[in-house]
């Protein structure tokens, strides 16, 4: 699947588009098979987001799972601080990364 | 600084900062120009040419254009500099991607004309070009830097 | 140290002024993406793999108490709580937003602090031998020359748009303590004929592809240093290369026309400039110099007040302490703190704002209110009264700042990597943390001795990988972290390049690999040589042996 993401534009937050908005929670984010650049271009012309890009990832019984370690952990958090992360009650949420 | 006669008119962006009339006459390059001056009063330099080539020729030339093909190239600044530096008085322009932020660097590098690609920010440029009214270092403007006004 | 006047302080407060305005402009879409990036980063926010990221300038690594408190202020306020101290002597700050970035800067300036050209392809922080003003064998403080430095390239209008990013260092000592010869510009001040100047070296650098800086001018006196400067950056700035960012340094530029091409340009170019008049006269630099005056030291102080005599061994942990983390110091009866940023299974250079108040604190109290950030990324309180030693110790126990691990295994410099970089292509400091459980026993690391391990998450080298005695490269290896390992690097001034020993490791393996070598040394080592010298003196096969039998 190809999700879309990027970052809020005054907070920095990295965010996935769920088909009609922004979420800062990768379960929420939806393929959006081959219009990702269509919408990245609305998306970012209207300032409701800064820099975003498509990735790869596949569809999990947990949601989506970005294909390329570096996209696991921009989802998560630094897998050395799970208390900054957005699970930081999960102390084994950093293995999803690996 | 803003000459009062040349403020903005309409929000249109100051661009210019000589008092003599544009001069209106294609800019020939400068392998051209070194082939054959003839009656060229305008020469243009790419970014990557050496701008002490035109050291015999600064008294004759009215307009030395320099090119920005890309903001981020700043060979510009130093053939500015070192036009200036060789005596040149004439108009020197910085013509392409030059943004708003760059113009007071420019200006300081020697300058007083720009021919940007995107639309100015005329508000900008205004706050921009009033802003810093101190300097660390000499360049071709003819502010005193700070060590100077530290020790006269 | 340093202090502004009335023309620093206008200036910075006129940059927090254009900051303010820029990120107004981009919030409302005045400005694109493309447009703000430059100018964010020449005021060092970077958008990084979780948030903005903010890089404020230490210069030459010297701190105040007031500014330190500033700096945890800071990460309480705008961060999450904690602060990262960088291989250039800068902190930087993970979790900020953009929309508060004018207001810190805005309280940074409050005590003479900033973010100016903390990145950007520009000139960078100068940086400093961390022992400067204390240690005695330096000919002069380098700090007043490095300040110099800090204001002449500060908003230098030709130098904004550089190639690349230039970094520069400032030594004065024959003991290089700043990695000087492995920067785009090394200077080593010297005496000559009773005259102070600088040797320069040009052309130096780590990243993909790594070089020492050779000599260009034996000799610069003071006041032809700033038209040296500017001649030796207009050359860079008119040649190096812009087609391809990864040849775009100062060192591919050297390397490719020559350290003498180089040379004769740069001098060239200085006649002109020389010229022109832009030297400050020496008023200024003795300006400048005068507030690098040493402190107020205490001199009446009882026999018997200097390093190892002075203390008292009854306590093994202090006593320990003092043999790894402290040094001596020029003035009788003073020492040298340094302070160890890589506890076991800590995160390396990093610290909460809690710790960093009670750096503060012992600045203040103890240490003549001076702190300096290393570029191994640790702190240093450069002028403690040794007497003071006990309470100081004491202080950074409760902090959980007292591992005495000063140069040894576990005193590993490494970037942040994937965990906080969206250049890495490998995580580093659950490496480093790995290495250090694996050489957990202090009476080993202290048997292993000094051995400076440096981890990259990726070629650009921020951890200094290629000057480690041991050196990691994290790459990726088909989506999976992949490790390699280098040996013999040395940033000090018997420079050198760490060499691949050959194909890479997972993140286990490359901590079993590091055994191998460390085993090895142990039993092919002579009395009193570190691991780099056995390395040195039987050679990279008998390692590389080692590591893949």
């Amino acid at each position: 699947m190809k999700l879309l993401t990027g970052n809020d534009l005054p907070t920095g937050d990295v965010v996935w588009w769920t088909g009609d908005g922004w979420s800062r929670h990768l379960v929420d984010a939806v393929d959006v098979g081959a219009n990702g650049e269509a919408i990245a271009a609305a998306e970012q012309g209207a300032r409701r987001v800064n820099v975003p890009y498509v990735i790869d990832a596949s569809a999990t019984p947990d949601g989506p799972r970005p294909a390329h370690i570096k996209d696991r952990i921009r989802a998560l958090g630094p897998t050395v601080r799970p208390d900054l992360t957005l699970k930081p009650a999960d102390a084994s949420a950093g293995n999803w990364v690996i | 600084m803003a000459d009062p006669d040349q403020a903005d008119i309409g929000g249109e962006p100051r661009l210019r900062f000589r008092d003599d009339e544009p001069h209106d006459e294609p800019a020939v390059t400068l392998d051209a120009f070194l082939a054959d001056p003839g009656n060229a009063g305008a020469v243009r330099l790419e970014a990557g040419d050496d701008a002490r080539l035109l050291g015999p020729h600064l008294d004759r030339l009215a307009l030395v254009e320099v090119s920005f093909p890309s903001f981020r190239d700043g060979r510009g600044y130093s053939a500015a500099r070192l036009l200036r530096e060789a005596g040149y008085a004439g108009e020197l322009r910085a013509a392409g991607d030059v943004l708003v932020d760059q113009i007071p660097l420019m200006r300081r590098c020697g300058f007083d004309s720009f021919a940007p690609e995107a639309e100015v920010d005329a508000d900008a440029l205004n706050r921009a070009l009033d802003r810093y009214s101190l300097h660390y270092q000499a360049a071709a403007d003819a502010d005193a830097p700070v060590w100077r006004r530290r020790h006269g | 140290m340093y202090r502004y006047d009335e023309y620093d302080q206008a200036m910075v407060d006129a940059r927090v002024d254009e900051f303010r305005d820029q990120v107004a402009r981009r919030l409302s879409g005045r400005m694109t993406e493309d447009q703000f990036k430059p100018l964010r980063l020449m005021n060092g926010l970077y958008l990084q793999l979780h948030a903005y990221m903010l890089r404020v300038a230490v210069p030459y690594g010297t701190l105040s108490s007031r500014q330190t408190r500033m700096l945890a202020h800071v990460a309480r306020r705008y961060d999450r709580g904690y602060g990262h101290f960088t291989t250039r002597q800068n902190i930087q700050y993970n979790w900020i937003k953009l929309e508060d970035a004018p207001d810190i800067l805005a309280e940074l300036a409050t005590v003479e602090m900033h973010a100016i050209q903390t990145s950007g392809n520009c000139i960078r922080n100068i940086s400093a031998d961390q022992y400067a003003g204390a240690a005695a064998d330096e000919v002069a403080d380098p700090r007043p020359w490095a300040e110099l430095i800090r204001q002449w390239s500060s908003f230098h209008p030709e130098f904004s748009y550089l190639p690349r990013k230039f970094k520069i260092a400032v030594i004065a000592a024959a003991e290089d303590r700043a990695a000087m010869r492995l920067h785009d510009i090394g200077l080593r001040l010297i005496v000559r004929n009773g005259e102070l100047g600088a040797e320069v070296y040009a052309g130096g650098g780590m990243g993909r592809t790594p070089m020492i800086a050779p000599l260009i001018r034996d000799f610069v006196p003071a006041a032809d240093l700033l038209s040296y400067l500017e001649a030796a950056l207009r050359v860079y700035n008119r040649y190096g290369r812009r087609d391809n960012i990864y040849k775009a340094r100062i060192k591919i530029l050297v390397h490719e026309i020559g350290a003498d091409a180089y040379r004769a340009q740069v001098e060239e170019e200085f006649l002109a400039v020389k010229a022109l008049g832009i030297d400050p006269p020496a008023a200024e630099l003795a300006r400048i110099t005068a507030m690098f005056a040493p402190p107020p030291f205490t001199t009446d102080l009882p026999d018997a007040i200097d390093l190892p005599d002075a203390i008292d061994r009854t306590d093994p942990d202090f006593a320990i302490w003092v043999d790894r983390n402290v040094a001596a110091h020029k003035q009788p009866g003073h020492s040298i703190v340094n302070v160890s940023l890589k506890p076991a299974g800590g995160i390396p250079g990093d610290a909460s704002a809690d710790q960093i108040d009670v750096l503060a604190d012992l600045a203040e109290r103890y240490g003549h209110d001076e702190l300096r950030v290393t570029h191994a990324q640790n702190i240093v309180l450069p002028h403690v009264a040794t007497r003071d030693l006990p309470a100081v110790w004491a202080a950074l126990v409760k902090a959980g700042l007292a591992e005495a691990n000063l140069d040894l295994v576990t005193d590993i410099i490494a970037c942040p990597g994937l965990d906080y970089c969206s250049l890495a292509n490998a995580r580093s400091i659950p490496l480093a943390q790995k290495i250090q459980a694996r050489f957990a026993d202090p009476v080993r690391q202290r048997d292993l001795g000094e051995l400076k391990l440096k981890i990259s998450g990726c070629i650009n080298a921020c951890g200094h990988h290629h000057a480690g005695h041991i050196g990691i490269l994290g790459v990726d290896r088909k989506g999976v972290e992949n490790y390699q390992l280098l040996l013999g690097g040395s940033g000090a001034e018997d420079v050198s390049l760490g060499k691949i020993t050959g194909p890479g490791f997972s993140e286990d393996g490359v901590v079993d690999a590091i055994e191998r070598v460390t085993d090895r040394y142990v039993a092919v080592r002579q009395p009193g040589e570190r691991f780099l010298d056995t390395y040195r003196r039987v050679g990279f096969e008998t390692f590389k042996e080692a590591v893949y039998g």
